[in-house]
Formats: C-alpha cells, sequence, structure tokens
C-alpha cells in the first residue's frame, strides 16, 4: 500500500466508484429475488443458478452470433422470462404457500438441474466476451472508469427504471402488487392470481437473466460461480430488505461498494468477510432491512 | 407411573417395526461379513458407510429443525468446527481424537449457542434464521482460510502412521463402519428418548406454535438453544469422524454451504421429524447417486456419450421428483403400505 495519503484515497474513492458501478449489476440480480420473494413469499434458491444461464445465453448469443451483451440482454431476459413463467406454472406454483424447508427442498432440485445442464452442455471452462470497447474508460477528474462497467451499471439502471413502470403504471404490474398485498382480496375482485403469479416468476427471472447478460460484461462464466450468486443476492435482499424493490437495489450498491473497498484494505480473498459481517449485524439489528418499512 | 427406559422407548410402537427394527440392526451388524463375499465387497462397504454416516448427520440435523422447526442451512459449521478442532489437536499437539472429541462437541456447542443466541434473542425465524446460520458458516470457511495454525487454505492433512490403531482412530474402513454404525444406532436412541422426553414435547409445542407454546409457559429461548447445544454437539462428532476417515481437511469444502445442503437433503427427502426419515433418505439418496454414478460410467463406456454433469443431473430429476409427489418425505408414506403407522395402530 502507498505510504502517500492523497494516493490512498484516490485508490478507496476510485473503488467505491467500481464498487458502485458493480453494485448496479448486483442490484438487478437481487430485485429479481426481491420480486418473486415480495409477491408470492418463495424464497428463489435457484437465483444464482438462472444468472448463470442467462450468462451462458449471452455468451452463446456471443459466440455464435457476435452480439454484444448489451444488444443480446432483451432476447436472453425474454428466454428467461418464458423460462420462469414455464416452471412456476408447472413445479413451483403447488408449493406457493407450503412450508419453507419444502420450496427449499424444491428449488435446490431445480438448481441442481440448471447447474449441471450448464456444465454438461458448456463444460466446466470459463467464457468470456471480447467487445470492442473492453479497454476503452472515461476519466473523470483523476478516476479513471471502465467503460464497461459504465455500460453495465447504466443498463440495469434502465432495466429497473422499466420495472419500476411497469409496476406503477400498467395494469398488470398493479395487479401484480394488489395480489402481493393481499391475496384474499386479489381473488375476491376477480383477479387471475395464478397467472399473476406465473408473470411474477418470469419477471423475477427476466431481472436475473438480463443481470446475467450485463455480468457477461465484467467477469466471465462458468457454472460454480451459481452457488457464490444464490448468497450474495440473499445478502442483498437481506441488507437492503428483503421484498422491497429499492432496498434491493440499495443493498446491491452497499455490497458492490463494500466488496471492492474490503479488497482494497483486507486482501481480495476476505472481500465477503465484509458483505457476511453486514448481513449478519442488519439481520441481528434491523431484520426487515435497512429500507424496508417495519412491518 | 413409573416405567423403565425399554418401556419409555418402544411405548406405542408396533411389535411387528420391534422385529423389522431388530432384524435391520442384525443385518448392519453383520454386514462387512455378508459383503465380503460379494464381489466388490469393499465397494459396497464404502457405499454403506456414506449411507450410515448421513443418517447419523442428518439424525443430528433433525433435531433442531424436524423436532423443535428451526431452520439450519449452515450445519457445515459444526461440522467443519468439529472436524478441524480434534484434527488439529491431534496434528499439532498430539491430543488423541477420543480426548479431541470432547473439545470437539465443546467447540461446536459454543458456535452453536452463539449463532443460536443471537438468533433467537433477536427473534429470527424461518427464512431469516435460516439465512444467519448461513452467514456464519461462511463467515467461518474466510477466517479458516486465513488461519494459519490449521493450515489456512492450503488445508490440515491427517498422516497414515505406521502405529496407528483404534486408539488414534486410524484404520481399515471396517473400523470406521462400526464406529459410525454405534453412532448412529445411539442417536437413534438418543432421539427416541428425546421425543418421548419432557423437552421432546415442548420442542413439538415450539414447532407448531411457537407463540401459543411460550403463553403456555415454555421457556422458548432456552428450549430452541437446547436444540441448537445438542444438534450442534452431535454433528461436531460426525465432523470428527469425518476428519479422520478421509484424513483431509479444507475450509473450502469444511465449511461450504453445499455440505450444509448435504446434512439436509436425507431427513427432509426421508421424513422431517422422523426417526427413520433421516435412515430411509440417506439409503435413497446415496442409492441414487451411486445408481446415477453407474449410469453415467455406463453411457461412457457403451454409447461413448461424456459429459460432465450427467450424474447431477439425474440425481437432480430424482430429487425433483420425490420433493414434487413425496412432500411430507418418503418414510411417512412408506410406513404407512408397510403397516408401521402408529395411527393406523391406535385406531380402534
Amino acid at each position: 500500500m502507498s505510504a502517500d495519503p492523497g494516493q490512498f484515497t484516490l485508490t478507496l474513492l476510485q473503488a467505491i466508484v467500481m464498487g458502485l458501478l458493480t453494485g448496479m449489476v448486483y442490484g438487478l440480480m437481487a430485485l429479481g429475488l426481491s420480486v418473486i420473494f415480495g409477491v408470492m413469499r418463495v424464497v428463489n434458491f435457484a437465483h444464482g443458478e438462472m444468472m448463470v444461464v442467462g450468462m451462458y445465453l449471452a455468451w452463446l448469443a456471443f459466440d455464435q452470433l457476435g452480439l454484444d451483451p448489451l444488444v443480446s440482454l432483451p432476447a436472453v431476459a425474454a428466454a428467461l422470462f418464458v423460462f420462469g413463467y414455464v416452471l412456476q406454472r408447472t413445479v413451483i406454483n403447488p408449493f406457493i404457500g407450503l412450508p419453507e424447508h419444502m420450496q427449499f427442498m424444491l428449488l435446490l432440485a431445480v438448481a441442481i438441474l440448471l447447474v449441471n445442464a450448464c456444465l454438461a452442455i458448456f463444460g466446466p471452462d470459463t467464457h468470456g466476451v471480447q467487445v470492442d470497447y473492453m479497454f476503452d474508460s472515461f476519466n473523470i477528474g483523476p478516476l479513471v472508469l471502465d467503460a464497461v462497467r459504465v455500460y453495465a451499471a447504466l443498463a440495469a439502471l434502465v432495466v429497473a427504471g422499466l420495472l419500476w413502470l411497469f409496476f406503477t403504471r400498467t395494469r398488470a404490474g398493479k395487479a401484480i402488487r394488489a395480489a402481493a398485498d393481499n391475496h384474499v382480496g386479489a381473488l375476491v375482485v376477480g383477479l387471475d392470481v395464478r397467472q399473476l403469479y406465473a408473470v411474477t416468476f418470469g419477471i423475477g427471472a427476466a431481472c436475473v437473466g438480463a443481470a446475467g447478460a450485463l455480468m457477461l460484461l465484467i467477469v466471465q462464466v462458468h457454472p460454480f460461480l451459481a452457488i457464490d450468486y444464490t448468497l450474495l443476492a440473499f445478502v442483498i435482499v437481506i441488507v437492503g430488505g428483503l421484498g422491497s424493490m429499492s432496498g434491493a437495489l440499495a443493498g446491491g450498491l452497499l455490497i458492490g461498494v463494500s466488496e471492492a473497498v474490503a479488497g482494497v484494505l483486507l486482501q481480495p480473498s476476505l472481500k465477503s468477510v465484509f458483505s457476511f459481517g453486514l448481513l449478519i449485524l442488519v439481520l441481528l439489528l434491523r431484520p426487515q432491512g435497512l429500507l424496508a418499512r417495519r412491518s | 407411573m413409573t416405567k423403565t427406559v425399554w418401556q419409555r422407548l418402544t411405548d406405542g410402537v408396533p411389535a411387528r417395526a420391534l422385529g423389522a427394527l431388530g432384524l435391520l440392526a442384525a443385518l448392519l451388524l453383520a454386514a462387512p461379513f455378508l459383503l465380503r463375499v460379494m464381489p466388490a465387497g469393499d465397494y459396497w462397504l464404502s457405499i454403506l458407510i456414506l449411507v450410515v454416516y448421513f443418517s447419523y448427520i442428518g439424525q443430528a440435523w433433525n433435531i433442531m429443525m424436524g423436532f423443535a422447526g428451526q431452520l439450519s442451512l449452515g450445519h457445515a459449521l459444526y461440522l467443519g468446527l468439529g472436524g478441524y478442532v480434534a484434527a488439529a489437536l491431534y496434528v499439532n499437539l498430539g491430543v488423541g481424537p477420543w480426548l479431541g472429541v470432547f473439545v470437539a462437541i465443546a467447540a461446536a456447542m459454543l458456535a452453536g449457542g452463539l449463532v443460536g443466541f443471537l438468533g433467537f434473542r433477536f427473534s429470527l425465524a424461518g427464512v431469516y434464521f435460516a439465512l444467519l446460520t448461513i452467514a456464519f458458516a461462511e463467515f467461518t470457511r474466510i477466517l479458516f482460510d486465513h488461519f494459519k495454525w490449521v493450515g489456512g487454505s492450503g488445508g490440515l492433512f491427517l498422516k497414515v502412521e505406521a502405529d496407528g490403531s483404534a486408539f488414534n482412530l486410524q484404520g481399515s474402513p471396517l473400523l470406521f463402519y462400526y464406529v459410525i454404525l454405534a453412532l448412529a444406532a445411539a442417536v437413534f436412541v438418543l432421539c427416541r428418548w428425546l421425543l418421548t422426553s419432557r423437552l421432546g414435547y415442548y420442542w413439538l409445542a415450539i414447532r407448531e406454535d411457537p407463540e401459543a407454546a411460550q403463553a403456555a409457559g415454555i421457556n422458548v429461548l432456552r428450549t430452541k438453544l437446547l436444540a441448537v447445544l445438542i444438534s450442534a454437539g452431535l454433528t461436531a462428532v460426525g465432523g470428527v469422524w469425518s476428519a479422520f476417515y478421509y484424513k483431509n481437511l479444507f475450509p473450502e469444502s469444511a465449511f461450504a454451504m453445499g455440505r450444509s445442503i448435504e446434512v439436509t437433503l436425507a431427513p427432509i427427502i426421508g421424513g422431517l421429524g422422523t426417526l427413520f426419515g433421516p435412515i430411509v433418505g440417506s439409503a435413497l439418496l446415496v442409492g441414487l447417486g451411486d445408481l446415477f454414478t453407474t449410469l453415467a460410467e455406463y453411457l461412457a463406456n457403451t454409447w461413448g456419450i461424456k459429459a460432465a454433469g450427467l450424474k447431477q443431473i439425474g440425481y437432480g430429476v430424482a430429487l425433483l421428483l420425490i420433493v414434487m409427489f413425496r412432500r411430507d418425505g418418503v418414510w411417512p408414506w412408506l410406513a404407512r403400505h408397510l403397516g408401521y403407522d402408529r395411527r393406523r395402530e391406535e385406531k380402534p
């Protein structure tokens, strides 16, 4: 570490900005988990696996068609929407409202299937994309921002914004929120709750698929990333507040920054100590999350 | 009315079921000798060892989740801690495992007490408590990665010694088989005894309705803590056994989330809160795992179909089908079909 305090501050500031940019993508990933839990009270233990599926789809689009992940993102999100919709309709729906351990075991089986399907198809090696702007960067004062992270963060922001518009401006979005607030009430006023649940799971999956496509710009994909992303998504939504949309985004930023700062202050291998420490503190002191309302 | 221990343990159990249990015990005791005459007997013994091991730790986990209703997804913490304590004491200080196991139990109970106290004191339940247990296991994993006295991320190894004997838990698979079998039998009887005790009824009351239990005057915090302490201590013994059986420990695997999940599979698939659930679940899952390994080998050798992950895909499909169609686990359904269901016996 440099002895020059000015240099150290700059390194730290640089890490914080990088962490914020990666954190946006983390936030989008966690948003999917939060939406699914917020509406149907199902904890998606296969979330990281769905993220990895999204990463592989984006890689496939790049490898076969030469498409930039930013371009293939809508297609990847759409594919995961269909996957999530069908999965909810066929497998998950009967388990809504059942004890947590049953849902956990069900989604664990889904997770095992997804990660090993990826392993069987793509093998254990890592795959990444090489885009033209890979080594470009923006200079803001003394800070240097990687172009890939800036674009990924902006795209994540756009997707999150679209989702917010969907939930606040459209009939379907309002209906889903109504079903989340009051299940019986939604049934009474004639909403097709089963359909809404399937759409919600699809949206959650599309979110994490989009996050996967963006993440591929930043890291290389291999099947065993899945469980780490599942854990990361849990940490983020708990810190932000399970079921809260703004909480998931804020949690993503916070965890992104804490990982990056830990990488500077401690060894990179200790970076998740910060996030797990934060998780334990939040669980004990404010289990409803930093941003969620007290229920 | 005072009952003898035997009466208390067998109260309400159909005679047929007792007979079947005795037969199972005799079979398991004789198994190594029966397997010896079979082709690939050593291989089958190693499979049987896995079945008994997973049923033992499953039983220990079941005390916390099946009896007291507290979902732990971080039992690798107690397995890893138990293994590391006993192995480090032996490798670094020369303290034998039969003594070290008590230190291991104490260490795991201390960790379990901390997790349980914090979680229950701040009234975390369900998924939130489960995430706390994961967080502590992950935290410990990262700490042990940087804990040089036990080898850090490079791992801790138990050497095969020339004067190795049962006294320092070294020897043939036969020794490990009988040790884990004795442990599994002991924990089975202990669980039955716990279920017929006041504490067991308190646990069930809390599992079904914590608020009603509290209102009925049960000290919920203390009762739940006892479940964690007992479960953690028993799990640590399994961790010691596993460390000396496999002779190596790495933080990445000893405290892995995957190991915590492995612990939960047998009791949930077998039937949560039942005594036979962990045993049936473990036999089923280890059997399925072996079946799909053989199948993947067959595909590779006969048809030239080779792909990593095929075995686990088969396993995942089987797991998914069992969960979807036997939600309460395999044992309750099996027990009904075998006529061992106690409810049926009690009906006039």
